[in-house]
Parts: C-alpha cells; sequence; structure tokens
C-alpha cells in the first residue's frame, strides 16, 4: 500500500483538531492512498505546538516531524496558528545550526476539506524523509555496552 | 576618576534604597565579587574596572519587594529594558546607576593565559593587562582576554539608566561584524555542525549554572528541565538529554536574550552554550528586525504576530 516501498521509519504528526485532523479524516473516507510512516498527534490548535516537542520527537527516536494547522486566517481559535507560525519557523531555522536536518522537520496548512491536498502533503514528506534515511540517532546510556565488574 | 564619582552617586542614591548592589573584590585579586551596600560605610569596599563582570541585575526580579539599586554596564542595561517590557520589575522601584563601558575581561581566558598560576596581583596599564603570578609578572593585551560579546560591543553605554557615571561612549565596533562567527560556523557541513555540537555538549555535566546565572530565566522554581510532570529530561547522563536541556534553554529565551553571556561565563565545563543563542538572535534581526532589550515599549517578537508576515515564506517540499 505504502507509496514507499521500503521499510517504514518514524514520523510524528502533530494536527491541529479542527483543520488538519478533519483534513486527514477527509482524506481516508474519500480512500486517498497515503503512505503509512505517519503517527498522528491531535492537538487543539497548531499553536498548542511547543517547538520542544519536535526538538523532543527528533532526539527521541523521530526521523521526521509534520505539524500541520489551519490556514492563516481560518484559525478556530482567531490567532493560534499565528503564534505557531513564528515559532515554527524559528525552530526550522535553528535545527541545521544544531546539525540537524531542517527538511527533518515541515509545517505547513491544511483544512478540513483538502483530503487531495493532505494526501500529497504527507506523500511528499514521507517521500523526503525516506530520502534523508533513518536520524543519526545517539544510542542510549542503557544500549552501550556497560563496563564488566569481575 | 570613574571610582570616585561612582561612589559620590552611590552615597546620593544609598538613603533612597534599601540596598544598593554593586562589586567589591573577591577572594583573589582576578575575582570580583557582588556586593551588597546597605550602610555608607560599605561605599568603601565598592571598585570599578574590567574586573567587574557579573550582571547584576539578575537580582532585580526577586527583589520586587525591595527598592534596589543596581550599578549596570551596557550590556546589562538591556536586562533592564527586557525586564521592563516583560514586567518583571517595577522600574520605579529600581535606581539604575550606569557606566559606559570599554569591555571586561573573561576570568577563564586570564587563567588560562597564566597557566592557571595562583594570581598575586592584577593591574590595567593603558590596553593591558599586568598579572603577578608566582612565575613573576606577565603582560596580556586586554583584547585577547575579553569576552567575544565585549569585541562585537554595541551598546557601551547604557541604554536605561537614572544616572550616568562620567561622558556617554560611542561604540568603535564595526556593526556587520556581530554576528561573523556565527556565519563562519555556518560554513560548516551539516555533519560538522552535528559533531562540533555532540562534543560540546558531551562534557555538559547539567549543573544548570548557565540557567541560574542566566537573568531572563525567571522560572527557576517551575524550570521545564526538572519537572517531574511533564517529565521533559530524565536524568540519564546520556548527549540526548543535554542537548534537550540546551534546547529548552535557549528556546525559552527565543527573542527574550540580551547577549549578556553570563551562561558562558558561568559554565565550569567552557561550553559555547552563548552561540546558539546568538544564533537566535541573528534570525531575529532577519526575520522580525528586532533586537531585545532596546527599547522598553517593544513586546518580543514571538509574543506577538502579523496577520501578513512579509518575510516568512511558505515552505514547500
Amino acid at each position: 500500500m505504502s507509496v514507499v516501498a521500503e521499510k517504514e521509519l518514524r514520523i510524528i504528526g502533530f494536527l491541529c483538531n479542527w483543520c488538519s485532523y478533519g483534513g486527514a479524516d477527509t482524506a481516508g473516507v474519500s480512500r486517498f492512498k497515503q503512505p503509512t510512516d505517519l503517527r498522528i498527534i491531535r492537538v487543539p490548535c497548531s499553536g498548542r505546538v511547543n517547538p520542544l516537542f519536535i526538538v523532543k520527537a527528533l532526539l527521541n527516536g523521530a526521523d521526521g516531524v509534520l505539524v500541520s494547522g489551519c490556514h492563516p486566517r481560518d484559525c478556530h481559535y482567531s490567532e493560534g496558528n499565528y503564534y505557531a507560525r513564528r515559532r515554527l519557523e524559528m525552530l526550522k531555522r535553528m535545527l541545521p545550526f544544531l546539525g540537524i536536518d531542517e527538511r527533518r522537520f515541515h509545517y505547513t496548512w491544511v483544512s478540513a476539506s483538502e483530503g487531495a491536498r493532505w494526501q500529497k502533503t504527507v506523500t511528499d514528506f514521507t517521500k523526503v524523509i525516506h530520502e534523508l534515511g533513518p536520524m543519526n540517532r545517539q544510542p542510549a546510556v542503557s544500549d552501550k555496552p556497560s563496563a564488566k565488574i569481575t | 576618576m570613574t571610582l570616585s564619582k561612582l561612589k559620590e552617586l552611590v552615597q546620593q542614591v544609598l538613603p533612597e534604597v534599601d540596598v544598593l548592589i554593586g562589586y567589591k573584590q573577591g577572594f583573589d585579586p582576578v575575582h570580583a565579587t557582588p556586593a551588597f551596600v546597605t550602610k555608607p560605610e560599605q561605599i568603601n569596599d565598592l571598585i570599578w574596572n574590567p574586573l567587574c563582570v557579573h550582571n547584576l541585575c539578575s537580582y532585580l526580579p526577586f527583589m520586587k519587594d525591595k527598592k534596589v539599586g543596581v550599578i549596570v554596564k551596557g550590556c546589562d542595561s538591556r536586562t533592564i529594558v527586557q525586564y521592563m517590557q516583560e514586567k518583571l520589575i517595577d522600574r520605579t522601584k529600581v535606581r539604575v546607576i550606569g557606566i559606559p563601558c570599554r569591555g571586561v575581561i573573561s576570568v577563564n581566558k586570564v587563567l588560562h593565559a597564566v597557566n592557571h598560576q595562583p594570581i598575586e596581583s592584577i593591574n590595567f596599564e593603558g590596553g593591558n593587562l599586568v598579572v603577578k603570578t608566582p612565575e613573576g609578572p606577565k603582560t596580556i593585551p586586554m583584547d585577547e582576554v575579553m569576552p567575544a560579546k565585549c569585541s562585537i560591543c554595541q551598546y557601551p553605554t547604557p541604554l536605561n539608566y537614572d544616572h550616568l557615571v562620567g561622558e556617554a561612549i560611542q561604540s568603535d565596533k564595526p556593526k556587520e561584524k556581530v554576528f561573523e562567527d556565527i556565519k563562519e560556523f555556518e560554513k560548516l557541513s551539516l555533519e560538522e555542525r552535528r559533531k562540533y555540537w555532540e562534543k560540546e555538549f558531551d562534557r555538559c555535566i547539567r549543573c544548570y549554572a548557565c540557567r541560574n546565572a542566566c537573568p531572563m530565566c525567571v522560572c527557576q522554581d517551575q524550570c521545564l528541565a526538572e519537572s517531574r510532570d511533564s517529565h521533559w529530561t530524565s536524568q540519564r547522563d546520556d548527549l540526548t538529554e543535554k542537548y534537550m536541556f540546551h534546547m529548552i534553554h535557549s528556546l525559552h529565551l527565543a527573542g527574550r536574550c540580551i547577549e549578556c553571556g553570563e551562561c558562558e561565563r558561568v559554565c565550569p565545563m567552557e561550553i559555547p552554550v552563548a552561540k546558539i543563542k546568538k544564533k537566535i538572535g541573528m534570525e531575529l534581526k532577519e526575520l522580525f528586525d528586532y533586537v531585545p532589550g532596546i527599547n522598553p515599549e517593544d513586546t518580543p517578537p514571538m509574543y506577538t504576530f502579523k496577520a501578513e508576515e512579509a518575510t516568512i515564506q511558505e515552505h514547500k517540499l
């Protein structure tokens, strides 16, 4: 089913309840084919997305993070996505400075009726992440071979 | 002389305040330490020289109930402005004595220069620094032991003060050089940058000194880095957690960091943490044409928005 025939990667999607989550639902109801790598976390508004969510996800095992909210001027809470836009843009510019490819993080606007747009967004983003490959993760302490006590 | 003028001003301000914060000699000749003056006879302990590196404004949000006098340099004064923007101080209760400053020294750099020998005395002669150790005196040019922030300082005269010691001075540092080191660093490949930060952060001992010294880290009793609920970082000492902590620290300062460099000064492992914040400052300048801590009427850019953002482009996949 997956447009990318390889092994799945881990992509986290933060979708706003009012637009993009609806958009993803529309895509599902319309039976549009979508890659299966994305795990969706529903948030009340894209303004709820703390840039640290994305950092935390990327550092702890996600290969890509997608944030999607209502189009500017369409926010259910009037202005949540405007704040999100500033914060997320700042983060996007910060990531490469610390050595994380900024293409692993994407933010966009998809409304509830745009099933086709959602399908295109998620397909394209998954393709980009597959091109980049899995994120070079730091082994956690528990994964490191521990010193032998003799 | 600046010091005698300063003492005169302190004498004048002291009756109006509960406590005045200045600098006095620390445990050895190279360290100055904050002095809390409450009695007139303590005024004689005050010093003023390039060893006065601390940003004394950091105390202000925690002394809100008192009337406080404080001595500030140009860079520190931006803290006052930022506090005013965020309503963290009651400006009417603060007496600010500003001192135009031509740069301080980095104690770490001096100690490196003399091989960590005990320092017997330290003198300032012209643009030089004469440090006496058991190995003999050593002359070091001031420029070599200045912290990075001084070599690009754009605000040598405080931006906000009640009293000024001496004449206001203009910056003699070129504006276009401010972000030179960041641009230089960005020429490295993604892989090299990642290696660089992994190497730097690997030394981090998570002592949180950078956070504790930061004048803008005002939610210390409820810091995310130590919160159990929600659990942003664990107690594991791996690189991921250290990376995460520094991201928490720097992202919370986006649009608020006034680049006083206290975080980097206090780091016991000498990690260049101020570099990340400077990068944020550079992006702010580019995105919103904004410099933190300049105008008390401004709103930090992350606290506001425009319906049409001219500088933020829609990203295409």
